[in-house]
């Protein structure tokens, strides 16, 4: 009758349950999927970054970001800050403009879509006539000039999107002022470029795609001067005194053309074709930068941006297609050119700025946007609390990688971060396939590298990192330079980094791969020559008949290998047959490392370098473990898969955005892909099945494990059969450690039976606190753990959570999760989780995450289920493999393959963006965007949002949905003036929003 | 006292070879056995056109074989190992039926597959489409198949008393194999010709539903599971093997050398060796009975040429690949 008896209906706890636990997520760390647009306002030093699945995320000094999301998850086609405004307008692919604006709530910025339009054309038209090709915010912040695949250009106005129909400039209207000849030949086709002007706002200069560019007088409605082009138009580009500009042209080449105030009809001032081999060096412009340009037959491959500047030029290679890039100026209004200090580029893949103000225009080191999947991520390690000392040699071995980068700030520094400095240094490490670890700083908002990496020179590859880079001889021509870090193709798989393990107190840091080599590593502050050990660990010992199928173990460098400073390798520990290493654990204080794979598990001393013992755990029939999940068949079934799977990650995480209408649909997709005729096959484990051997997880503990008078050390490892092996260790004192062997003893082994995996073991002390990390309580971090009273024995399997006694290993209390949800456990750890009302007050529980992508916080040592949140798509198993849990309540998953996502599972530890946009006074004219909320409710437009303040961010979200409801039906301002004043004044937060309900509802009645 | 009841209804006793056979063989789909006290049973009740009429022959049945010397108390339930029954019939609909296999220390597998399919429900709406869970397939000499109780096509409408409505295929994969050593089973047989008539004086063969002559008709399935009590579950479950590597501490070989030739794999063979015995120790009774049991399970496949269990892996299917 147990599981009738459900818990939860204690008020105290329910109570206390609201202070302690609270899911949020909050800020995506890393480079966005699938770049599409990029824009940047000059006046506030904000970036915008859009994306094909309908995001934008704004950017300014490190910790300023905002987030928004476009509801009709369509790509995010142009991006225009509106001049000195705090606002910018969005164009998507399905010709639908989005209105954006940055509003101050409760003294910190928010991003709130205000409006959204879509042009459409004149009655009778076709669809394409309203088709949106180029978008100019004119500097009047009034209106928006609109150029379409008609070659018509509408003007509407901000921020109503309301079209001023007589000011529409049609091309009949400027085919009137052009040459009859040249009209004969080319109609003006779609609108390629709109600039405005430098210096008269009233002149906007208008290219066609055919190559004719007029500059249209707003004023008079006329084109004062036309330049007939012969290229197809790109691009065109004004000079800063509006003297010149240049118009670039589908053929690879660019031309100058003259505007002065007597020459209506304009003849080229030069053409140039930057990529011919017979190129002249011209005085011209400090500095023109073009992207492509390249011959299409010999460099149509590369992905470039030429910067030329008098007789320097270079042609910066992206690793990745280029979206776009600006430049960002730091000149004085009144200068006769630009003064560029940096360019951005966006490229697919990763976000570059090159410094121009130093020489040889390096690149600068971003605070964001990092490239997580330069190489792809293979797992990942959290480690929280970072004592200084370390950190400040991570980072100062990490500087020393970075000499190559320029030391200009970061250009793009809008904003204010007014976010409480983290609460602590936490440091997320993440395995890559080429074999590098990097290590990023994630204490904070800005997830940022500090620190790479790499075992690739333990061993001998095909690529030797020595040759090649930079090879580039000086005459070479074009003057290709290659930048950036991505670089998903791996040289060689079985370099990639399975598992991770740092002692935040020593700088012993164990990292293993996927051939089975075991790499123990210790923090050095200078560069060393030295030999790395090697031992090898056979792991099937004297079983007979195996033969192992898979990849061979990865050649070792003989002699004295040159490290950087930073983490050096001295010991290699190589399994056999070269497997996977699916575990690993590292015990800093008795100098144990012990590691596992579908084999079997080890224990090395890595003091003595010596093995201590090997367990073989395999099952005698068990047959593909013997293969290895790499051989010749089985690898490209796996890379399939794999591929498939990268497909659908792609696919899921842009439709993890998709919402409304859409979402629907693909419901019902996913309803029928589910409708296909597939058949589970419902048997009971046996031992017999594969890979029961697998070592799922290996845990050190100084426990009673034989009496319940003597403690002493011991190894536990769990495997995917549901076996529990606890091995008893005799580690020599400290004064003898380097004399006397280790010694290691089998105690117990345990058999579940229900078999499943067992994916976690912990050993709680008589207080039923887990037993604290190796040199905590040295380190006086934590409370030496009760060795007085019984200890506890927590063995978690994908099934079941299960208590036992030590040393008697006798079940004490379980909860069986499978059997009546049908989840299954993919990751635990425990965490600590603080009230948020009363200061001392703190609790351990286990954070679960489900193979539905639930998060689930089970009580310890009862084992009752506290709390669940839905937080991954239950289809998006890259995102549950991906998941890691930090030690005080937070955690981070894979939403795509370059992209963190960063939740939040505690009340009292929250990592969140929370910044400030201050807009510089402008002094001119007329209505500057009203910050204050009764003007806002006051101006008789229909879309205006009013801001109010709530406590807490979920009901936040839900009044303003409400508020806008209220709004859009048209209601009379004045009662949305009296509902904000009455929110103002009322205290009782709850009391309010149930009364705006009721109100509404009342109103619809 | 065994007895079965033949296609006319007829109670005719199990005693020999012959009549065990002829009573399996005319058993479609269900065999319905009837155990009674030997001091009960009324020997007039028995039909008359029996092959065998040696009632000194009667014998009562024995865990490990079906001939019995004559005048022997039946022994007591626990010596039985039930497989499978049908419980909770006077609870359920009539077109419901729900399955409890027991599997534990039993080698044979489950046996069989389900995958996604619709089922047409009445709702207020009129008839709707609603996704379902189905059978799909036997697995022949499976424990699912031995016991006649579920076939190919049935829906599966609970699993130990959690409704699988709005669980996905794999979580229900998932809740049955937690559940594999005593599964209980809700389905809506696709065949519905052979559901247990409760006005009939045979009550099916669940060991636990007692007269269930009061109709139900109307009631609606129903959560409770009545026949089953989650603690008598939990001491139905076997407990996880412990086994004390300990004993006699095994001293493992000192090593001087970085080469792992010199290494042994530690208290391997012994350890193996001894969860052996601890196996045979902790099952004593059961073990013993095991292979009887398959016997009995084999020859009570309605496949009248009594084949045996047909070799495992015979017929093998590539489950899910679950990644980790």
């Amino acid at each position: 009758m147990r599981r009738f008896l459900r818990p939860g209906h204690d008020p105290v706890r329910e109570r206390l349950k609201r202070e302690l636990f609270q899911f949020n997520k909050t800020v995506e760390h890393g480079f966005p999927h699938q770049p599409s647009a990029l824009g940047y306002s000059p006046f506030l030093h904000l970036m915008a970054i859009g994306t094909r699945s309908g995001a934008i995320k704004l950017y300014g000094a490190p910790g300023v970001e905002f987030v928004g999301l476009h509801e009709e998850n369509n790509t995010v086609m142009q991006i225009h800050f509106i001049p000195d405004q705090c606002q910018l307008v969005t164009l998507l692919d399905d010709n639908s403009l989005h209105l954006w604006s940055l509003k101050q709530h409760s003294g910190a910025s928010e991003l709130w879509e205000d409006h959204r339009f879509t042009l459409k054309g004149p009655p009778g038209s076709p669809p394409s006539a309203a088709q949106i090709t180029a978008v100019l915010p004119h500097s009047s912040r009034e209106v928006l000039y609109l150029g379409t695949e008609s070659g018509n250009i509408f003007v509407v106005e901000l921020p109503s999107f309301g079209v001023l129909e007589d000011r529409t400039i049609t091309s009949e209207a400027v085919l009137r002022w052009i040459p009859e000849d040249y009209c004969n030949r080319r109609s003006c086709e779609l609108v390629e470029a709109l600039q405005e002007h430098p210096k008269n706002p009233d002149q906007i200069l208008i290219g066609y795609s055919r190559g004719l560019i007029v500059l249209w007088d707003r004023q008079n409605n006329k084109v004062t001067h036309h330049f007939l082009g012969s290229q197809q138009l790109e691009n065109l580009s004004w000079q800063r005194d509006g003297s010149k500009f240049i118009s670039c042209h589908y053929d690879g080449s660019y031309t100058q053309w003259p505007v002065s105030n007597d020459n209506r009809q304009s003849l080229p001032l030069e053409n140039l074709v930057p990529y011919e081999p017979m190129w002249d060096i011209h005085n011209g412009l400090p500095y023109i930068i073009f992207q492509g340009g390249m011959p299409r037959a010999s460099y149509g491959d590369r992905h470039s941006i030429s910067v030329i500047h008098g007789s320097q030029q270079i042609a910066f290679d992206f690793t990745s297609r280029v979206i776009d890039f600006f430049i960002i100026f730091s000149s004085e209004p009144t200068a006769e050119f630009d003064d560029p200090s940096a360019m951005v580029v966006l490229a697919e893949e990763e976000l570059i700025v090159i410094d121009l103000k130093s020489a040889g225009w390096p690149a600068v080191h971003p605070p964001y946007l990092a490239s997580l999947h330069c190489s792809a991520i293979t797992c990942s390690h959290h480690v929280s609390n970072i004592p200084l000392k370390l950190w400040e040699r991570i980072i100062s071995a990490g500087s020393k990688q970075n000499v190559h980068f320029s030391n200009m700030p970061w250009p793009i520094d809008g904003g204010t971060n007014i976010a409480p400095d983290p609460p602590q240094r936490d440091l997320l490490l993440t395995g890559h396939e080429d074999g590098t670890v990097r290590f990023w700083d994630a204490s904070g908002v800005c997830l940022h590298l500090l620190y790479k990496l790499s075992t690739v020179r333990v061993f001998l590859t095909d690529a030797d990192p020595n040759d090649n880079m930079n090879t580039m001889g000086e005459d070479e021509w074009p003057p290709l330079r290659k930048v950036g870090t991505f670089d998903p193709y791996s040289d060689d798989p079985r370099l990639g980094i399975q598992k991770i393990y740092l002692c935040k107190y020593s700088g012993y840091l164990a990292v293993a791969g996927t051939a089975g080599q075991v790499l123990v590593m210790e923090l050095n502050d200078e560069g060393a020559e030295h030999v790395v050990d090697h031992v090898e660990a056979d792991l099937l010992q004297d079983q007979e008949g195996y033969r192992w199928k898979g990849h061979e173990k990865l050649k070792t460098r003989d002699g004295p290998v040159q490290f950087e400073a930073g983490f050096q390798p001295f010991v290699l520990v190589q399994c056999q047959p070269p497997a996977v290493v699916t575990s690993l654990a590292l015990h800093s204080e008795w100098k144990l490392v012990a590691f596992g794979t579908s084999h079997g598990f080890g224990l090395f001393d890595h003091q003595q370098k010596r093995l201590v013992f090997v367990k073989c755990t395999l099952h005698p029939s068990d047959q593909l473990a013997l293969e290895g999940p790499l051989s010749r068949v089985k690898s490209l079934k796996k890379s399939l898969r794999q591929s498939f799977r990268r497909i659908r990650r792609s696919r899921v995480s842009s439709r993890k955005r998709r919402g409304g209408a859409n979402g629907k649909f693909d419901q019902g997709i996913l309803q029928e892909m589910e409708l296909a005729p597939v058949q589970r096959k419902i048997e009971a484990r046996s031992a017999e099945d594969s890979f029961t051997g697998f070592v799922r997880t290996l845990y050190f503990a100084d426990t009673f494990l034989r009496d319940s008078s003597r403690h002493c050390p011991s190894l536990w490892a769990g495997t995917n059969g549901g076996t529990v092996y606890a091995f008893c260790l005799r580690v020599p004192p400290a004064e003898r450690r380097m004399d006397e062997p280790v010694r290691a003893e089998q105690a117990k082994e345990i058999q579940l039976m229900h078999r499943a995996p067992v994916v976690s073991i912990l050993v709680l002390d008589g207080r039923n606190i887990p037993l604290p990390e190796p040199l905590e309580v040295a380190h006086d971090l934590s409370k030496s753990p009760d060795m007085q009273g019984s200890h506890q024995l927590l063995v978690v399997s994908e099934e079941q959570f299960k208590v036992f006694t030590l040393p008697k290993v006798s079940s004490k209390l379980k909860l069986k999760l499978t059997a009546l949800e049908g989840c299954r456990v993919r990751k635990v750890m425990v965490a600590n989780f603080g009230s948020c009302k009363t200061d001392d007050y703190n609790e351990n529980d286990l954070a679960v995450l489900t193979n539905l992508g639930d998060i689930q916080i089970i009580s310890l040592p009862f084992l009752k289920l506290q709390i669940r949140y839905p937080c991954i798509r239950k289809e998006d198993v890259s995102g549950i493999a991906s998941c890691v849990f930090t030690k005080y309540g937070q955690g981070f998953y894979l939403i795509s393959p370059s992209e963190f996502e960063r939740f939040s599972l505690s009340t009292k530890w929250l990592v969140e963006p929370r910044c400030v946009v201050d807009v510089p006074e402008v002094s001119s004219n007329n209505h500057t965007h009203s910050r204050s909320v009764m003007e806002n409710a006051s101006r008789k437009s229909s879309q205006c949002l009013f801001s109010v303040t709530f406590p807490f961010p979920g009901v936040q979200e839900e009044v303003q949905v409400t508020m806008e409801k209220m709004v859009s039906k048209n209601y009379c301002t004045q009662y949305s003036m009296m509902t904000c004043k009455f929110f103002k004044y009322c205290s009782n937060m709850e009391r309010c929003y149930f009364l705006l309900k009721k109100r509404e509802s009342k109103k619809r009645n | 006292m065994i007895g079965y009841a033949d296609v006319h209804g007829d109670l005719l006793p199990i005693n020999n070879d012959d009549n065990f056979f002829k009573a399996v063989s005319s058993a479609h789909p269900l065999l319905r056995v009837f155990i009674q006290r030997q001091d009960e049973v009324d020997y007039s009740n028995f039909g008359t056109n029996t092959l065998s009429r040696k009632k000194k022959a009667l014998v009562t049945l024995r865990n490990d074989n079906l001939r019995r010397r004559p005048h022997i108390n039946i022994s007591m339930p626990h010596d039985f190992r039930p497989v499978s029954s049908i419980i909770d019939v006077d609870i359920l609909p009539e077109t419901h039926r729900r399955v409890r296999l027991y599997r534990h220390g039993c080698e044979k597998p489950l046996g069989f597959y389900i995958r996604d399919g619709t089922s047409v429900r009445v709702t207020p709406h009129g008839l709707e489409k609603v996704p379902g869970i189905f059978i799909s397939r036997m697995v022949p000499g499976g424990l699912a198949e031995s016991t006649g109780l579920l076939a190919v096509n049935d829906e599966v409408l609970e699993v130990n008393g959690i409704e699988v409505a709005g669980k996905t295929l794999d979580q229900v994969t998932d809740m049955m194999i937690a559940n594999s050593h005593n599964l209980i089973i809700t389905v809506k047989p696709a065949n519905q010709r052979n559901n247990i008539i409760r006005s009939s004086r045979m009550s099916g063969s669940s060991g636990q539903s007692t007269d269930s002559t009061a109709s139900h008709h109307s009631l609606p399935t129903s959560h409770v599971l009545q026949n089953f009590h989650p603690d008598e579950m939990e001491s139905d479950e076997e407990a996880d093997i412990v086994i004390e590597g300990g004993l006699e501490p095994q001293h493992i070989p000192k090593l001087h050398s970085l080469t792992s030739s010199s290494l042994s794999r530690i208290n391997g063979s012994s350890l193996s060796h001894r969860l052996q015995r601890d196996l045979v120790l902790n099952n004593n009774s059961g073990r013993e009975s095991n292979g009887s049991i398959h016997k009995l399970l084999s020859s009570l496949k309605t496949d009248p040429r009594h084949s045996l269990v047909i070799p495992r892996g015979g017929i093998e299917e590539d489950g899910t690949v679950i990644t980790l």
